[in-house]
């Protein structure tokens, strides 16, 4: 294990996966000559050349539908849309192509893919580059999202990814890009579709991912009354119900804490999951705390204020726990 | 040649070897050139119809512009360095072509930028405190567009081209093509770079604007790099004899030549006016600069190429050939730098006065109308923020 940063997980993970797979090739905007905009393809063209590796025009459409047409044609491509708010330039390709080759050709193609984007939540970067847009993704079947909070899941994630015969959105988080963990060298994937008990507890179970994950760990941190249990989600679809819902049955009680709007989105999905197949152990209704229907501001106050802070989810998980059911 | 595998002729099917990108050739419609002398084009002219005196007051006019827009620029740039802009895209070598292309405007006009065209915001009349706003992230551009005819900065790459060839049709189903009066026949112009010409968006408007006809005239600043990559990565062949695959016009003029760059748009301008359709203007020119003020360009470029741009600086032609010919004295020299001070001064103090949000704000203009689940949303963080001590909240 060595200390490295999150951003520096992922360049591990695609040298060695690269090194690994000579059918795994790297594509998108900036990713060679520069490195990537923000590093997490630096070095790969000095490794494996401009075959492999390169540069394209500036069309999110073009760059996801040829990667998936070189999917077609046997290799792994990653590709890098710089920011997740710039797939909804590909849609098409990520939603009606992508996630549909395996079903329409009757399993005869595959598209062994990966989108990689950047959330940049929490940077300061407005409403078209800071949006979490995981459950627009999440719910497109044939598609799976993978999101690591920390630079160790960060990297066996994407090698994860990589080695899934299907196509898989990897979404990073800008916000961590920095952080500093120890990481494995070499060979340790995440299965897709695993989640992680960051801390155990017995009276409450909250569910997070992404962007949100260090900021409830700050929360859990603050809070000393009450015994917590934390989920890392990691993979959101398809997420892991087993570990999610064994942990209510302990607990009675849920919170689901993430940075997107929580409208339509994918704590919904758990909520309603966890109230149809935990109702006889629920002792609090099922609570949701994430930013409010308004798109993401780019004043630091605004956005300190937009997603979800530790004070806020402290208060929350404690206004779950302190819901007492009406004896009527 | 034959092909070996099956013996057909690929010798038939050869590339037309058509204008080098980066050689400028003859087609470069050029009226100033980078040595300050003036010459002159056999479609283009600048200045017709002006007495000698009303010419040399507008070329002097085009200096200043330009003098006071790399002031703005370069003030701006260090006011992110300060730490009081979230970030800055420069526009540091494409003065030309946006005081060019900002001056052959009339009112009714309509422009869709980028998020660098500060120079053409100044020639519009935004007050360009009010762009630091966006980039101080104070706001998400706050400036009303129907004031000035000047639409929001654009930031995912292209998409407003397509915006301008909708506002184009508008225009025309208005009837305000065609008619011959010259303060309601309208233009649309949309900006763009030469990186978002690979974008399907932009081709998409191509075609609608060829389909329809449309008042609009896309204007590109074709200033070799899109971020990091170079533009032959974006294309084989010069961008602006693309536009005869669309089926309209097609010119590359000068971008670091304010003259050539007015000319060439206001006759683009006033075709699309008369109702003649879109045409396609490839300012050729150089970012100096950054991408933004997020990038470092000495990562993938060298420095040769920037000091043979510095060479072709757009302003210093036109300081050549006013001084060279006796049409500026040193005193409106000196005038235009105490203004570009005034400038700085201004735009350092209403940056620093430009008021903090309210964190209420984020709940507001999600829709026309605020919705009951927004203002109860709204209310109840209102609520939350009054737990704590009034001023640790707000």
């Amino acid at each position: 294990m060595t200390v490295t940063k999150y951003w520096q997980a992922i360049n591990q993970a695609l040298h060695e996966e690269m090194a690994r797979d000579d059918s795994v090739i790297v594509i998108g905007e900036d990713v060679a000559a520069p490195g990537g905009p923000f590093a997490a393809t630096k070095g790969l063209l000095e490794s494996f050349g401009p075959d492999r590796v390169r540069d394209t025009p500036i069309s999110e459409a073009a760059i996801v539908g040829a990667a998936l047409g070189a999917a077609m044609a046997g290799y792994r491509p990653v590709v890098e849309v710089m920011f997740l708010d710039f797939v909804t330039v590909a849609m098409d390709q990520v939603v009606n192509q992508a996630a549909k080759v395996s079903y329409m050709s009757a399993g005869n193609f595959s598209a062994p893919m990966v989108i990689r984007s950047i959330c940049a939540s929490g940077r300061r970067t407005g409403p078209q580059h800071a949006q979490n847009l995981e459950a627009w993704l999440a719910h497109v079947p044939g598609l799976k999202v993978v999101w690591g909070s920390t630079p160790a899941d960060a990297k066996a994630l994407l090698k994860a990814a990589i080695r899934d015969d299907g196509p898989v959105y990897v979404i990073e988080s800008l916000a961590e890009w920095s952080t500093r963990a120890e990481v494995a060298e070499g060979e340790e994937i995440v299965p897709i579709g695993s989640a992680a008990v960051r801390h155990e507890g017995e009276d409450l179970t909250v569910v997070t991912w992404g962007g949100a994950a260090p900021r409830v760990a700050t929360a859990v941190d603050l809070v000393h009354d009450v015994s917590v249990e934390v989920i890392d989600l990691r993979t959101i679809s398809p997420w892991d119900r087993e570990t999610v819902l064994g942990s209510v049955r302990k607990t009675g009680r849920l919170l689901v804490v993430h940075d997107a709007v929580v409208e339509f989105g994918v704590g919904a999905e758990i909520a309603a999951t966890v109230a149809t197949e935990c109702f006889d152990q629920l002792r609090a209704p099922v609570r949701r705390l994430g930013a409010p229907y308004a798109p993401a501001p780019f004043a630091p106050q605004l956005e300190e204020a937009y997603l979800p802070h530790p004070e806020a989810i402290t208060r929350e998980i404690t206004r779950t726990v302190q819901t007492v059911r009406n004896a009527s | 040649m034959s092909s070996a595998v099956d013996g057909a002729d690929t010798g038939a099917l050869t590339t037309d070897p058509t204008t080098d990108l980066h050689e400028a050739g003859p087609e470069l419609v050029q009226l100033l050139t980078p040595e300050g002398e003036r010459v002159d084009h056999a479609r283009f002219t600048f200045g017709a119809g002006l007495s000698a005196e009303e010419e040399a007051e507008r070329i002097r006019g085009f200096y200043r512009d330009m003098a006071l827009v790399r002031r703005l620029d370069v003030e701006a740039t260090a006011l992110q360095r300060h730490g009081e802009l979230g970030l800055w895209a420069q526009l540091l070598g494409q003065e030309a072509a946006q005081i060019g292309a900002g001056r052959a405007l009339r009112p009714q006009d309509f422009v869709f930028p980028t998020y660098r065209e500060h120079g053409v915001a100044w020639c519009r009349g935004v007050d360009p405190v009010e762009l630091l706003g966006l980039f101080r992230g104070v706001d998400q551009g706050a400036w009303d567009p129907k004031a000035n005819n000047f639409g929001l900065y654009t930031i995912v790459i292209g998409a407003q081209t397509l915006h301008a060839v909708g506002y184009a049709m508008g225009v025309q189903r208005d009837g305000h093509v065609g008619t011959g009066d010259p303060e309601r026949d309208t233009a649309v112009v949309a900006h763009f770079g030469d990186g978002a010409s690979s974008q399907g968006d932009v081709n998409e408007a191509f075609v609608f604007a060829a389909s329809y006809n449309a008042p609009v005239v896309f204007f590109c600043q074709n200033n070799q790099w899109a971020i990091s990559e170079p533009i032959e990565r974006q294309t084989r062949i010069p961008l602006y004899q693309r536009a005869k695959g669309f089926g309209f016009p097609g010119v590359r003029v000068d971008g670091n030549d304010v003259l050539a760059t007015h000319a060439v748009m206001e006759a683009a301008l006033q075709r699309a006016r008369d109702g003649q359709g879109p045409t396609f203007v490839e300012a050729y020119t150089y970012r100096m600069g950054a991408h933004t003020t997020t990038d470092d360009p000495t990562r993938y470029r060298l420095s040769d190429e920037l000091e043979q741009w510095k060479l072709k600086d757009p302003i210093e032609r036109v300081k050549a050939y006013l001084t060279r010919n006796g049409l500026v004295d040193q005193a409106f020299l000196a005038e235009v730098d105490e203004e570009a001070e005034a400038l700085g001064r201004r735009l350092r103090e209403g940056c620093h006065a430009l008021p903090d949000p309210h964190v209420l704000d984020v709940f507001d203009q999600v829709y026309a109308e605020q919705t009951e689940e927004l203002a109860e949303q709204k209310a109840g963080y209102a609520a939350y923020l009054d737990t704590f001590e009034p001023e640790a909240a707000r």
